[in-house]
């Protein structure tokens, strides 16, 4: 009923709401309308953020983007130290059987990292394993010129000091 | 009214013709229509291709990124290299297509362009043609290119091409209107229809552009006719006719090669026509814009008026693409919406108005 009511008002009151209406309604889309325009000239002037890298040239000094996924690497310290346990949860985490994680036994009997075989042909580069890890031992690299001749080539052990080839 | 007009015979005369015309007294007529044609041509044939170029470019700069840049320098040869490629396409008529008309509907438009390009008033003494009625020509010569999409439609024999050709034909008809009333309220506070007299009636400093002249009215109206050309260009916010994500591109969905090439070259010279129509009727054409200051004017003066003609039209052309990528498309009923809910009620009291300046002597 009351809806009915305003309705009943609104179009009692049309020549002049209708006019405001019309008038406020161009005036909004006008305003609006120039906010997009100045988002985007702001985009035309301004070189400096220009994203597109003109790949094979600049190749010596090209800029990977912080969050790219290239493939799994293991993070080494100065002395060639990495921090995974070999827990293989990151192997448990990989949807497509990636890794495998080798595990012998030290002097003292205590378990730990014997290989960390990863297989880039069957990496979806999907950052699960990286994600699940609890001690930051893996991380997504930044080399993304992967490919090779041989599928033997793709198969990586991570776990020395340079992540050398197999 | 114009100081500057002097020949009734010629009234459109220059250097190269008069020369022409000393020479060969007789044929003078058939030489300097040779001329202005292949003259005509050439700028048909590489406006596009420019024009390509700088979407592509004003495009990239928009969306942050780099646009077209290993063919020649920048990818200045990138629209010619695209060109080549169309033109050694196949091209194929589907299955149950109107052979004729199928063949017919690129040269329309095409043509219609070349053909409104004669009357443009690029300088002074620089138009093929300055018919009296000049206006009306151009609003009749541009309802060819309506045509042509029309039949590109109805002759391809699919659904999506006439879907999208009857949207179009439904959008020109309908923004044409308000585009010709523009076109009528500039008419009627010049006092002529002849696109150089419309030029040569605002001289003076800037604010005799008519854009300025009508106190007000001029912005109002030249912000109405970019968007009633924008409109009637088919170029976003209302290219509804090709929307790619709901029509596979429209009209020119089952046409390739050279006749696809046809339809895009004609775009963008229409593109090129309607700036320079707006930049005739609103911003002094081929004028050089005088500031008033002493220092200043002369320098702009020198300039040659074409110049002047098309830095004005690429402006407005500037303005068309910053429109395209920034604007969000319109649905095919809030495009009706705009145009018969809108523009058109604005427009009859635009004219009045400026109708009552007039007889208030208020211009002029």
């Amino acid at each position: 009923m009351k809806q009915t009511l305003t309705h009943e008002d609104r179009q009692q009151n049309s020549p002049r709401q209708a006019c405001c209406a019309y008038l406020l309604k161009i005036i909004t889309g006008f305003v609006s309308l120039l906010k997009g325009m100045g988002v985007t000239i702001g985009y035309f002037v301004s070189p400096k953020r220009i994203v597109t890298q003109e790949y094979p040239e600049n190749r010596e000094n090209l800029q990977v983007m912080a969050r790219f996924r290239g493939h799994v690497s293991m993070i080494h310290d100065d002395k060639g130290d990495h921090t995974c346990t070999g827990c293989g949860i990151c192997e448990k985490a990989c949807p497509n059987g990636t890794i495998s994680v080798l595990t012998t036994k030290d002097i003292s009997g205590r378990k730990i990292l014997g290989q960390y075989i990863y297989r880039l042909s069957q990496c979806t580069l999907c950052n699960l394993c990286v994600e699940s890890c609890p001690f930051g031992a893996i991380v997504m690299g930044k080399d993304f010129e992967l490919a090779v001749y041989h599928r033997e080539k793709l198969t990586f052990i991570l776990n020395t000091p340079q992540g050398e080839r197999e | 009214m114009n100081p500057l007009s002097t020949e009734t015979l010629y009234p459109v005369q220059n250097g190269i013709g008069n020369m022409v015309r000393t020479l060969f007294p007789e044929s003078a007529f058939y030489i300097n229509t040779l001329i202005t044609i292949s003259c005509l041509l050439l700028l048909v044939s590489l406006l596009p291709v420019f024009l390509i170029w700088l979407e592509r470019k004003v495009a990239a700069r928009f969306q942050a990124r780099l646009g077209p840049m290993r063919v020649g320098y920048h990818g200045l040869l990138q629209s010619s290299a695209d060109g080549l490629k169309l033109i050694f396409k196949e091209i194929l008529k589907p299955e149950g297509a109107d052979t004729f008309v199928f063949f017919l509907a690129p040269v329309l438009p095409a043509s219609a362009t070349f053909l409104v390009m004669a009357i443009l008033p690029f300088d002074h003494h620089l138009q093929v043609a300055d018919p009296a009625g000049g206006v009306i020509y151009v609003i009749g010569i541009s309802g060819l290119s309506v045509l042509g999409i029309l039949l590109a439609g109805w002759a391809s024999n699919n659904k999506y091409s006439l879907l999208g050709a009857m949207r179009s034909g439904a959008q020109m008809i309908s923004f044409e209107i308000s585009l010709v009333l523009i076109m009528l309220l500039i008419v009627m506070v010049t006092g002529t229809a002849s696109l150089r007299e419309i030029v040569l009636s605002q001289q003076g400093t800037v604010l005799d552009w008519w854009i300025f002249k009508l106190p007000g009215l001029g912005i109002i109206a030249f912000l109405m006719y970019m968007i009633s050309s924008t409109a009637e260009l088919n170029r976003a916010p209302f290219d509804i006719s090709e929307a790619e994500s709901e029509l596979t591109g429209g009209f020119a969905t089952e046409y390739s090669g050279i006749s696809f090439a046809m339809f895009f070259f004609a775009e963008f010279v229409n593109m090129f026509v309607s700036a320079g129509i707006a930049s005739t009727f609103f911003l002094g054409g081929f004028l050089a814009p005088q500031f008033g200051l002493a220092f200043i004017d002369p320098l702009l003066a020198f300039i040659p008026g074409f110049i002047w003609f098309f830095v004005k039209t690429f402006f407005v052309i500037f303005l068309y693409m910053w429109f395209r990528w920034t604007f969000p498309r319109l649905r095919v009923d809030q495009l009706m919406y705009l145009e018969w809910k809108m523009l058109l009620p604005a427009n009859l009291v635009l004219l009045m108005l400026a109708g009552f300046f007039l007889a208030m002597g208020w211009i002029l």
